[in-house]
C-alpha cells in the first residue's frame, strides 16, 4: 500500500493528513492564505499517494487543480469521528468560519445535519475577533474565561455587532476576565441549542474542529448539556483523517 | 407613444446582468430540449419584445395592471381586456435601490420589486393603469401604502364566511376591471377567458408530468424557466410554445433521452418562490446531485396544480368557480394550513420523492416557520429534508453548495 491523503482546505486553516494502513504517516497543518494551492502542491510533492480526497471550502478548487475527489466536510468529519470514536453518535464541529451538528449512524453514516447560515457567529474567527477586540491572543482569551469568578451577559452574537457590545463593557470598566466568560457563555448557549434537538438519542458527543481546543468552552457545553462531551487528541484533524480513510 | 420613464444606462446594466445569470445557470446545461430556445428567447424579451407586446396592446384601445401574486385572478382581467403584468422582482441587482428607502429586514422579492420601480429600470412602471397588490403578508401590505393601489384582501382562514370575503373581493375586482377598460364583462368573454388560463393551467400540468417520469426528459432549471416566463409571457404565445415543448418532451421519453446526465437523487423544491432572474438554489441543487423534479411554489405548482370549473356559464356563477379555484392556494399565509402539507404528500409519492429542499426567501416567516411542521411531518414518513434560507445574492453560494452537497451524500446512502 502506497498510502491515501485527505486534505481538508477549511476557511482559516489547511490540514493535510498521509494514511498508511490506517496509521497517520504524515500530517501537514497551516493556515489557509491567498494562495493554499502553492502551499498544497508543495507538501503533496513529498508525499506518495494512491488516491486523494479533498474537502472542505477549498474541495472544488483542488479537484480541478490536482485531480483529487471530494466529498463534503460533513461526510469526512462523521467518518473521521466514527474511526476514532466508533460509540459517538452526535459530533459537534466547531470550525474557522462555520460550525456544524451532524447525527451518525453506527456505522458513521450522516444521518442528518444542521450548521450555522451566513454568519460567522459562534464560529472559530468570532472567538478569535473577539480576543483582538479584549487585547490579548486567543490562548489568552481561553485563560482569562476559565478564571473568571462570574460571567457578564452578551447579548449579541453577530461579530460586529458583539464587538461594540464588549467595547462598551470594557469603557464601563467591567473585568476582562468577565467580559471573556460572558462571551463563551454565549457561543455555548449558541452550540447547545443547535445540539438540542439532536442529543435526546443515544450514543455518546464528540467535540471536533479547531474550537473544540478550547477548554473553557468545551467545559460550558458540557454544562449546558448535562452530558459528557468527548474529544479527540487533535480535535482540528477529524475532518482530514476522514477524508484520508475514504481515500484509503 | 407612452414614455416608458426608464433610466436606459441603468436598465442597460439590468439587462445585462439579468443576461450574463441566464447564460452561466440555464445555457450551460447539456441535453437541453431544442424547444427551450423559445423560452430563452421569452426570457430576454421579457424587456424588450414583451414591452412592445403591451405598449401596442394599450395604443389599441387596452388596459393593463400590475399584479404581485397568483391570487389575482388573471381570467376577470382578461375577460374585460386588460393585461396582467406581474411586477415581482427576482434581481438581486435591484435591492440597493430599494434599501435607500425601506428597512432591510424584508424580503428580497419585495425589496428587488421596490428597487426596480424606484430605481427607473422597470419597463412597466408607465405601461400600466392600476397596480393590484393583496394581503398575503405585513411586508407587503404596507409597502402598499406607498403608492396608490388597489388591495384585494385575502382572508387569513377558510371558514365560509373568510370564502365570502374572498367572494366579495372578486365580484369587486371584476367591476373595477369593467370601469377601467369601459368594457363590459360578458358571460362570453368571461367563460372564453375562463377556458384560456385553464388551458395554460393544463400544459404547464403536462410538462411537469413528465418530471414524475424515472429519466426526466426536462431538468428541474428548465422546468423553473417554463413557470417564470409563464407568468410574463402572451398567454396565447406561451401555450403555443408550451405545447411545442411537451411534444419535443414526449419524443424524448420514446425516445429514452433524459435531461440529466447519470444518476441523482430526487428532490421536491418547497416554499417561497423564484421569480424570473433568480434560479440560485435551482442551479446550486442541480450541479450538486440532486435533481428537482417537482416545484412546490408559487413559479410551480401552486401556479397551475387546480382549474376553474368551467361548467357554469353564468356570471354569478363563473365568479364563484372563480373565486373557489383561486380559494385552494396553499399559500402559508393561511392558518390553519393543513391543505399544503396534503398537496406536498402528494407531490412526494407522485414524483417519487427521495428528499426535500425547502426555500425560504429570508424573512419570508410563514414559509419559514411552516418549514418546520412539514419537516418533521417528512422525518415521520422517513423523508429528509433540508432548510435553506437565503436571499437573491450568491455571498452564500459556497455555503448553500456544500450544504447541498451533503444533502446529496445523505440521501446517497438512505436509498
Amino acid at each position: 500500500m502506497t498510502g491515501a491523503i485527505g486534505i481538508d482546505l477549511g476557511s482559516r486553516t489547511t490540514k493535510i493528513v498521509r494514511l498508511e494502513n490506517l496509521v497517520v504517516t504524515d500530517l501537514e497543518i497551516f493556515p489557509t492564505s491567498a494562495d493554499p494551492l502553492e502551499k498544497v502542491r508543495r507538501t503533496l510533492a513529498n508525499l506518495k499517494a494512491e488516491h486523494i480526497i479533498a474537502t472542505g471550502y477549498g474541495r472544488h478548487l483542488l479537484c480541478e487543480q490536482i485531480g483529487a475527489s471530494r466529498v463534503t466536510e460533513i461526510r469526512a468529519c462523521a467518518h473521521g469521528a466514527h474511526h476514532l470514536f466508533p460509540d459517538c453518535r452526535v459530533i459537534i464541529d466547531v470550525g474557522g468560519q462555520d460550525c456544524k451538528v451532524i447525527r451518525v449512524d453506527d456505522e458513521g453514516r450522516v444521518i442528518d445535519f444542521e450548521m450555522n447560515d451566513r454568519c460567522a457567529a459562534g464560529t472559530g474567527r468570532f472567538m478569535e475577533m473577539m480576543a483582538q477586540t479584549l487585547g490579548v491572543s486567543l490562548d489568552e482569551f481561553v485563560r482569562l474565561a476559565l478564571g473568571a469568578p462570574d460571567f457578564l451577559t452578551i447579548n449579541s452574537m453577530c461579530t460586529v455587532f458583539a464587538e461594540s457590545e464588549v467595547v462598551s463593557l470594557i469603557t464601563a470598566g467591567k473585568s476582562k476576565e468577565n467580559i471573556a466568560l460572558g462571551l463563551h457563555v454565549s457561543i455555548s448557549r449558541r452550540l447547545s441549542a443547535m445540539l438540542s434537538k439532536y442529543i435526546r438519542g443515544e450514543g455518546d458527543i464528540l467535540f471536533v474542529g479547531g474550537g473544540a481546543k478550547n477548554d473553557c468552552l468545551h467545559q460550558l457545553l458540557e454544562k449546558e448539556v448535562g452530558r459528557k462531551i468527548a474529544r479527540p487528541e487533535n480535535p482540528l484533524i477529524v475532518t482530514a483523517l476522514g477524508a484520508a480513510l475514504l481515500a484509503g | 407613444m407612452e414614455k416608458l420613464d426608464v433610466n436606459f444606462d441603468l436598465h442597460e446594466q439590468l439587462v445585462e446582468s439579468l443576461s450574463r445569470l441566464h447564460d452561466r445557470y440555464f445555457l450551460k446545461q447539456d441535453n437541453r430540449p431544442r424547444a427551450m430556445a423559445q423560452f430563452d428567447i421569452s426570457f430576454h424579451e421579457s424587456h424588450s419584445g414583451r414591452v412592445r407586446e403591451v405598449l401596442s396592446h394599450r395604443e389599441e384601445g387596452g388596459k393593463s395592471i400590475g399584479t404581485f401574486c397568483i391570487y389575482v385572478p388573471e381570467e376577470v382581467a382578461l375577460a374585460a381586456n386588460v393585461l396582467p403584468i406581474p411586477l415581482c422582482g427576482g434581481s438581486a441587482w435591484a435591492i440597493p435601490f430599494a434599501d435607500k428607502a425601506l428597512p432591510r429586514d424584508i424580503c428580497p422579492l419585495i425589496r428587488s420589486t421596490f428597487g426596480m420601480a424606484i430605481g427607473a429600470v422597470c419597463p412597466y412602471k408607465k405601461l400600466k393603469d392600476l397596480v393590484v397588490g393583496e394581503t398575503t403578508c405585513d411586508a407587503k401590505k404596507k409597502v402598499w401604502d406607498f403608492f396608490e393601489f388597489k388591495v384585494m384582501e385575502l382572508p387569513q382562514k377558510k371558514r365560509p364566511q373568510d370564502f365570502q370575503l374572498w367572494l366579495n373581493e372578486v365580484v369587486e375586482f371584476k367591476r373595477m376591471m369593467e370601469e377601467l377598460s369601459g368594457k363590459a364583462i360578458t358571460p362570453e368573454n368571461l367563460h372564453e377567458a375562463v377556458c384560456l388560463m385553464n388551458r395554460k393551467r393544463r400544459i404547464l400540468q403536462i410538462i411537469n408530468a413528465f418530471r414524475k417520469l424515472q429519466s426526466p426528459p426536462i431538468s428541474g432549471m428548465d422546468a423553473l424557466l417554463v413557470s417564470q416566463v409563464a407568468l410574463n409571457q402572451d398567454i396565447s404565445a406561451f401555450i403555443e410554445d408550451a405545447e411545442t415543448l411537451a411534444d419535443e418532451l414526449q419524443e424524448r421519453v420514446t425516445g429514452g433521452v433524459s435531461a440529466y446526465n447519470g444518476d441523482g437523487r430526487r428532490i421536491l423544491f418547497a416554499g417561497s418562490p423564484a421569480p424570473m432572474g433568480y434560479a440560485k438554489v435551482h442551479h446550486i441543487a442541480e450541479t450538486s446531485g440532486l435533481h428537482i423534479v417537482a416545484d412546490e411554489s408559487c413559479t410551480g405548482s401552486r401556479y397551475f396544480n387546480t382549474l376553474v370549473d368551467e361548467g357554469p356559464c353564468d356570471i354569478e356563477g363563473m365568479l364563484r368557480s372563480i373565486a373557489e379555484r383561486y380559494f385552494t392556494i396553499d399559500c402559508s399565509c393561511f392558518t390553519p394550513n393543513t391543505e399544503r402539507l396534503e398537496n406536498i404528500m402528494r407531490l412526494v409519492e407522485d414524483y417519487h420523492i427521495d428528499g426535500v429542499v425547502h426555500h425560504i426567501l429570508q424573512y419570508c416567516h410563514t414559509y419559514n416557520v411552516e418549514a418546520r411542521t412539514i419537516d418533521n411531518a417528512l422525518r415521520k414518513k422517513g423523508i429528509p429534508s433540508i432548510i435553506i434560507e437565503t436571499d437573491y445574492s450568491e455571498e452564500d453560494a459556497g455555503q448553500i453548495r456544500m450544504r447541498l452537497e451533503a444533502f446529496a451524500e445523505l440521501l446517497e446512502k438512505a436509498k
